[in-house]
């Protein structure tokens, strides 16, 4: 066997496993450690991918970034004693019912859908080419989603500190 | 015969392969948010559910002629994900401060 293809089913078993084990823990705190090992299964699937410069964004946004504001909250919103971070899971059978016939149907469509594929080649490194195309033809969406960024950034400074305001009188 | 084609099939990690992965992901992420009834968890299984589509344009960008496009829609989809966690966020502490709790079915008065 190869070596990419040991790596491939370790990665996919790291990432499956932690994902179940964050639905599946009842423990918020636990879930929300399982999701880090999740994301980071997620950017090594992007490296055997041949995508270098989005597995380091995603490592360094989502686990560096999304994960800890995902803590804060959870610690921010928590009441009472912090030892119990339960989590509160109610329809499970509906629910595993539809996500699984959701699954089925997915790898069947998957599966039964003759790709039109093409020669597999293999890149040394995809930043130069994804910073020209960045510069180039995306220019439009790049600036629009930087704006977007900091809209986003001020909608949630002006909702975080409406909280103190209000609640000092 | 069939068993070695499938043995061959699972030694090459191809694009079904990491459909499949993705796939799972995807339905792991639903359930997440079907079943949990904490904002926080719901939040969580809306990043796994988008980390799964995101497996599937690297995917094909690697194994169709979607090329390099593919890796410029997963880095909108990474940008637009910590925009939405960081507002999504201001907005559970702000219904955390009035409601004093972050059980979603409790949640579910309108006027305050």
């Amino acid at each position: 066997m190869e070596l990419t293809t040991i790596l491939f089913y370790l990665f996919s078993i790291v990432t499956l496993g932690a994902a179940a084990i964050m639905v599946f823990s009842k423990n918020i705190v636990h879930s929300a450690f399982a999701l880090m090992f999740s994301l980071m299964g997620v950017a090594a699937l992007y490296v055997l991918l041949y995508a270098d410069f989005l597995a380091a964004t995603q490592l360094l946004v989502y686990v560096g970034g999304i994960l800890i504001l995902i803590l804060f909250g959870l610690m921010l919103t928590t009441q009472g004693n912090t030892i119990s971070f339960k989590s509160i899971t109610v329809n499970l059978l509906p629910a595993s019912v539809l996500s699984g016939a959701a699954a089925i149907l997915l790898i069947y469509a998957f599966t039964a859908t003759e790709w039109n594929l093409i020669e597999t080649v293999d890149p040394s490194e995809t930043i130069h080419d994804l910073g020209m195309l960045l510069m180039g033809e995306y220019i439009l969406p790049f600036i629009i989603v930087g704006v977007l960024l900091l809209i986003a950034i001020i909608g949630a400074i002006l909702m975080s500190t409406r909280i103190t305001s209000t609640s000092i009188d | 015969m069939t068993e070695f084609s499938l043995i061959q099939w699972l030694a090459e990690p191809g694009l079904n392969h990491f459909l499949i992965v993705s796939a799972i992901l995807f339905s792991l992420g639903l359930m997440a948010v079907l079943s949990k009834r904490n904002v926080i968890m719901v939040l969580m299984g809306v990043e796994l559910i988008l980390n799964s589509a995101n497996i599937n344009f690297i995917a094909f960008s690697r194994f169709t002629e979607l090329q390099l496009d593919g890796h410029m829609i997963g880095l909108f989809v990474i940008i637009i994900a910590a925009a939405e966690a960081a507002v999504a966020l201001a907005i559970v502490l702000n219904i955390f401060n009035r409601f004093n709790t972050v059980n979603l079915d409790d949640i579910s008065s309108l006027k305050g």
